[in-house]
Order: structure tokens, then C-alpha cells, then sequence
């Protein structure tokens, strides 16, 4: 048994960090809208150890493990080379097809996975939301976390080909533009994911119409080819629109030393950033409900 | 002193098939004209639902508050509302303290990660931080007996260990206030003795506690007071006895009665049954150790002296299967009696089947189902094992 003793330093901290909780606050129905930033801040921690738990669990089992992070992007570009590279011979500005299209994929895969996972995140996790009560935004942000994870592994991967292939880098291109594309990559993700998830609570159609909208996703984005093969100045714009290719562009321009166009990058950005506006809005505006509807 | 906590006026409503709308696109998609109608006639026609209807009480620091009343009445809603998990439709609580609430054990828990990762899950989910996690680390696992599990995927785990290992970390919880919804009805007795002496010590260390439970021994354990919900609303507020013997009579005496309508040709018939106490007072709750009395009030067109009819009685539980019978002698007044007598039937709801017949010959009049009166377990022996369906009554036996 536990006696009272054991408890009392412990007790000491929790007076002396009585501040860091808000000491007196009401529960009312829900009013204006907020980011509510500092209560997130708050809950960091819960970011770490659900991100932590879904990675954990995601490869516990499997006797390869992490490998997997690393094998399943490896595996589509062998199967993308063979049909794309050598069977309809993708123009690709010059570079090893398997350099290319890995360098999409990188991307790519954030955005997918992480879409997948965020968007039905609220409904796996429905036996927590209905019983406890923490910033809902956690659960869809650490479920893109994972995809992270997995982003960075696959990265080492990358790196080992571009050595293989005599890919020459600018390292401080990479240095620069490949965080860049990483935050507009997560940003349209979560953006997109928040979304996705609010509604899915109350409409499950959108469990069975996400892995459809992937799949048609990964066609419209230069995953396969290169956005260089649409001639039209309209069609860059209109591809621009979406924040992926942007992300996917930079990244070639970050490892493949393609060139920037950064009135085109500024309106994928400008998209991203609107995604995630509405996302975050909608998601915010409904999570109040979410205990009620999951 | 401030109350450290402020409830006014709270009210939550409900529309009454909620849960179901999350099927609405399918409608929306295939009949957009229709869905959209149908959905504005639904939103006329749903009834509303107030689970909660202008709640106002206040609660000093330190105070051990137990919540009473029958399903539906509110309770879960109630604390639903105080740990944020779902908003108010009107009204508003302040706080004073940070709330640790305690709906489930081991929310969050899973079944691939080990005990040791388990704990560190669940305990942040409560709200610990990650230092106060490894302070009390030693003591969680100390607590919760697993020891040499903690390494093992909780999958593995009995049920009682994971129980075990929940309520061992959300003991460890060091709120201002702490909320729980009954997670003592369930794990075995040994594990139900040490979760009251914990709660126990959780009330004594000054910490405020609200307690929601239908297990009135615990309520009068660890609630100096206790709030009683009814249909949403606060019927009773006070000691927690008085509030508690409130509950138990309100609740079913009205259902305790069969009276006939009209006078029966019959040579018998029943006009009245009642379930009621020794005095005669109608009553539809009685503890285990309470005799039971059930009063037959018979009408007669013939003369009380020249018949041969008596009174056989059926006991029905809830799932009307027959506990027992109990046939009387010849009617020969108008006010039959009996004595259930104590310690006989388990906690559970009850009805009965009665009839007046001339034995193997004749059935003159049949009640069937009539006059719900229910036991409520106030300790015995099996009552530690919660939930668990123990039968339908105390058996008579010697362990030799």
C-alpha cells in the first residue's frame, strides 16, 4: 500500500507549479470562436505520447519494424520506375527516373498517410474523446506526426540513392527549401486532415471515400511526372493551386536543383495556408460536439 | 471561502435520435430535396431532451459530494459537463481547481503497448505531466501489484491486472478536484476494499470529491453529502442519508399498487395489492435486510364463510422468470398478508403473478405482472462482487 508520505514532495511541486494551470475557469457553452493556443500548450506533452503511441504501435508487431518505413516507399519506386520510368518513358527533366520520383514520394507520402490517419484519428480514438476531456486538435496533429516519422526514415533511404546515382546536391538548397516544403506539406495535410476529420464524426461516408480520394490525389500531383510536361503558363497556375505539387516542386528544386518559380510557390502557399484556416475553423467550431456525435 | 465549484443554472439538451444523424449524407446525396425536408420536419418534429434542466449547487473545498439517482436521470451528463467533455446548452460552471475526472479506468489504454508504456499513456492522458508520471512511478507500479508484468504488452494481461494497473495510476492523480462515475462496480472484492480505502484517503487529504454511484454503502462511506437527480433536476440536497432514504422511497412506491378498476363478478376477486412495510405504508424500495410485506385486499360476492378459494402467489424477477411461490390458506377476510421476510430475495427488480383458485379446479381471477417493488443490496456479503449475478436470492446453506 501506498502511504500518505510518499506523496508529500510531490504535492510540494504540484503548489509550486499551481500556476502553470488555470486556477479558476468556466464551463459555458460554447461562444466565440478560438484557436485556443495555450491551452495546446498546455497539453504539449500529450502531442509526444500520442504521436509516440502510434508509432510504437504501428510497427510493434511487425518483425521488421521501422524497416517498413523505409521499405514501403522504396518498393512503390521500383514498381513506379518499371512502369512509369521505363515502360512510358516520363519525361523527368533529365534525372534517374528513381531519383525523381522518390523525391515526390517523400512528400507525397505525408500527405497521404498522414490525410488517412488524421482524417479517421477522431473516430479511432472515439472511446477517449467521449471520456476524457483534452484539446481535440492533438489527435489529428499527432496522427500527421507519424507520417513525419516516417518522412524522415525515408529520407535516409533517399539520400543512399541520390549517393548511387551520382545525384550532385546543394546542400544549403537543401538546407533551405526542404523545411520549407515540409511546413507546406504538413500545413495543407493537417489543413485538409482537420477537415476531414470533423466531418467524418458526423458523416462516416467519408471513411470510404478518403482512400478513393487519395488514390485520384496522387494522380493529379507531379508524384509520377513532371509538372514541366503541361506547356500552358495557365495550366502552372492552375496546378499551383494545389499546395502538394507546390511542396513536391520545391523538393525537386531542393535535391534535383530544378528551378524555382516563386510567384507559383506563393500561391501554393497562399493555398495551404487557406486549408489550414479552414480546417482548424471547422474542426474547432464542431469539436465541442464531437463526444456527443463519436 | 469561495466555492471551488459553481454550478448555475446548467441545463443540457438532447435531441432525441442524435446519434443516428451521422447517416444523413447518404440521404442528402440520393435525395437532396427530400433529405433537406425531411430533415427540417425531423428538426420540428424531434422531441427535445433535456438530460439536464437548471442545476444550481455549490461545493466548498474539501467536501466529499456523492451524486444519486436512477439511469437516465442525469448523473453521467452531469459529469460529462464538469470535465468538459461535452458543453452545456445553457448555464455555467466556474472552477477552482483543476479537475482530474475518472469516467473509466485505464481510458486510453493499449493493448500492444506494455504496462510500463501504459502507464505513461493513460497518466498523461489524465492530465500528469511526464515528470510527475516518473516521480510517482514507483509507487503506481507499488500499487498496482504488476510488477513483473510491466514489460509485457497489457494484452497479455488478466483483466483484473489491467484494472489493476488503471486504478493505480489514476489514484496517483494529485487534482483539486476529482470526479468519479462508478468505477468501483466492477474488479474483485480484495480490489474493491483497497479502491475505498484509497478514495477514503483521497477525501481525508482535503481534496474535493465528487462520487457518482448507485451503491448506497459506498455513497454513505466516503459523502458526508449527496445530491439526488431526478428526470434532470436536483430533488433533494443534504446529508447523505436522508438524501439516499429519499431515493430509495421515491422512487418505486408508485408502482407498488394493483388496484381493479371495476367490481368483478366473481365470487373473489382482488381489489387492491400493495407492497408495503410492516405498518402498512406503501413501498416500492426495500434494502436486503428489510422484510417485505405484500397486503391483498380481496373483494367477495359470496359470503366470506361457504367457499374453499385461497391466494397463490408467484414472485416474478425481472426477466418474469418465477423466483418463487407461496399459496395461502382458505380466504377468510378481506385482507390477506405476507411477510417476505429478510434476507431472502438479491438486489434486483420483482413483480408478481397472483391468482385466487379452488386448487386443481378453478381460476377465478389472475393479476399477472403487477407491483413493481424493487431490493436494493445495502452490504451483504455478495454484494462486493458488484455487477456479477449472484441469483435470485440469498440461499440457506451451511458450509460444513
Amino acid at each position: 500500500m501506498v502511504t500518505e508520505n510518499q506523496f508529500e514532495p510531490i504535492n510540494q511541486e504540484v503548489e509550486d507549479l499551481k500556476d502553470l494551470y488555470p486556477v479558476e475557469y468556466r464551463i459555458e457553452p460554447p461562444a466565440r470562436f478560438s484557436l485556443g493556443l495555450e491551452e495546446l500548450w498546455h497539453y504539449r506533452e500529450l502531442f509526444y505520447f500520442f504521436t509516440w503511441r502510434d508509432i510504437k504501435v504501428k510497427y510493434k508487431q511487425a518483425a521488421l519494424g521501422f524497416l517498413w518505413a523505409i521499405l514501403q516507399p522504396l518498393a512503390l519506386v521500383v514498381v513506379f520506375t518499371l512502369v512509369f520510368g521505363k515502360g512510358l518513358n516520363v519525361e523527368t527533366d533529365g534525372i534517374p527516373y528513381p531519383v525523381f520520383a522518390y523525391s515526390g514520394l517523400l512528400f507525397w507520402n505525408i500527405f497521404a498517410s498522414g490525410l488517412q490517419s488524421s482524417a479517421n484519428s477522431m473516430v479511432t480514438n472515439a472511446n477517449i474523446i467521449r471520456k476524457i476531456y483534452f484539446p481535440r486538435l492533438i489527435i489529428p496533429m499527432s496522427a500527421i506526426l507519424v507520417s513525419v516519422f516516417d518522412f524522415v526514415m525515408a529520407l535516409v533511404v533517399y539520400s543512399g540513392l541520390l549517393l548511387y546515382y551520382h545525384q550532385s546536391v546543394n546542400l544549403a538548397r537543401i538546407i533551405l527549401l526542404l523545411p520549407f516544403s515540409l511546413i507546406l506539406t504538413v500545413i495543407a495535410t493537417f489543413g485538409l486532415g482537420t477537415l476531414l476529420a470533423a466531418l467524418n464524426v458526423k458523416y462516416r461516408d467519408f471513411q470510404y471515400t478518403i482512400p478513393f480520394l487519395i488514390q485520384f490525389l496522387m494522380f493529379i500531383n507531379p508524384v509520377v511526372y513532371s509538372t514541366s510536361i503541361f506547356r500552358s503558363e495557365t495550366a502552372q497556375y492552375v496546378i499551383a493551386l494545389n499546395p502538394m505539387a507546390g511542396a513536391i516542386n520545391l523538393s525537386r528544386a531542393a535535391f534535383l536543383s530544378s528551378s524555382i518559380r516563386w510567384d507559383l510557390v506563393s500561391i501554393s502557399v497562399g493555398s495551404a495556408i487557406l486549408l489550414f484556416m479552414v480546417g482548424i475553423y471547422v474542426f474547432r467550431k464542431t469539436e465541442a460536439y464531437f463526444a456527443d456525435l463519436a | 471561502m469561495k466555492p471551488i465549484i459553481e454550478v448555475r443554472n446548467l441545463s443540457k439538451k438532447y435531441r432525441v435520435g442524435e446519434r443516428d444523424r451521422y447517416l444523413a449524407l447518404r440521404d442528402v446525396l440520393s435525395n437532396p430535396f427530400r433529405a433537406v425536408s425531411k430533415r427540417v420536419k425531423q428538426q420540428w418534429e424531434d422531441a427535445e431532451f433535456w438530460a439536464l434542466k437548471d442545476i444550481t449547487f455549490d461545493i466548498y473545498p474539501g467536501e466529499s459530494i456523492g451524486i444519486i439517482g436512477r439511469n437516465g436521470a442525469g448523473k453521467s451528463t452531469l459529469l460529462k459537463i464538469l470535465s468538459k467533455i461535452t458543453p452545456p446548452t445553457k448555464g455555467w460552471i466556474t472552477c477552482r481547481g483543476r479537475v482530474a475526472s475518472l469516467l473509466e479506468v485505464g481510458t486510453g489504454f493499449h493493448p500492444e503497448l506494455t504496462g510500463r508504456e501504459n502507464i505513461f499513456l493513460n497518466g498523461s492522458i489524465l492530465g500528469l505531466r511526464k515528470w510527475e508520471i516518473e516521480d510517482q512511478f514507483d509507487a503506481i507500479v507499488d500499487f498496482s501489484g504488476v510488477e513483473y508484468f510491466l514489460d509485457t504488452p497489457l494484452k497479455r494481461y488478466s483483466s483484473g491486472m489491467q484494472l489493476r494497473l488503471a486504478f493505480a495510476v489514476a489514484a496517483h492523480l494529485e487534482p483539486e478536484i476529482l470526479v468519479i462515475d462508478e468505477v468501483l462496480a466492477v474488479g474483485d472484492a480484495e480490489f474493491q476494499k483497497r479502491c475505498m480505502g484509497k478514495m477514503d484517503e483521497v477525501s481525508k487529504s482535503g481534496r474535493t470529491v465528487l462520487f457518482v454511484s448507485h451503491n448506497t454503502g459506498a455513497l454513505r462511506n466516503l459523502c458526508a453529502k449527496s445530491i439526488l437527480l431526478e428526470n434532470g433536476k436536483i430533488v433533494s440536497q443534504d446529508n447523505t442519508s436522508i438524501v439516499i432514504d429519499k431515493y430509495l422511497q421515491n422512487n418505486l412506491a408508485k408502482e407498488a399498487l394493483y388496484e381493479s378498476k371495476i367490481t368483478k363478478s366473481s365470487d373473489l376477486f382482488f381489489k387492491k395489492i400493495t407492497i408495503c412495510d410492516e405498518n402498512g405504508n406503501r413501498k416500492g424500495i426495500f434494502l436486503h435486510d428489510e422484510p417485505i410485506y405484500i397486503s391483498f385486499n380481496i373483494g367477495f360476492n359470496v359470503s366470506q364463510e361457504k367457499h374453499d378459494y385461497n391466494i397463490f402467489l408467484l414472485v416474478l424477477s425481472s426477466d418474469k422468470s418465477k423466483v418463487f411461490a407461496a399459496e395461502s390458506g382458505v380466504i377468510r377476510k378481506e385482507n390477506m398478508i405476507i411477510r417476505i421476510e429478510r434476507e431472502f430475495l438479491v438486489r434486483g427488480r420483482y413483480t408478481i403473478k397472483a391468482f385466487i383458485h379452488k386448487p386443481q379446479v378453478v381460476q377465478i381471477d389472475i393479476v399477472d405482472d403487477v407491483c413493481t417493488f424493487e431490493v436494493v443490496d445495502n452490504g451483504s456479503k455478495l454484494n462486493v462482487h458488484g455487477d456479477y449475478d449472484y441469483g435470485k436470492v440469498f440461499g440457506k446453506y451451511t458450509w460444513l
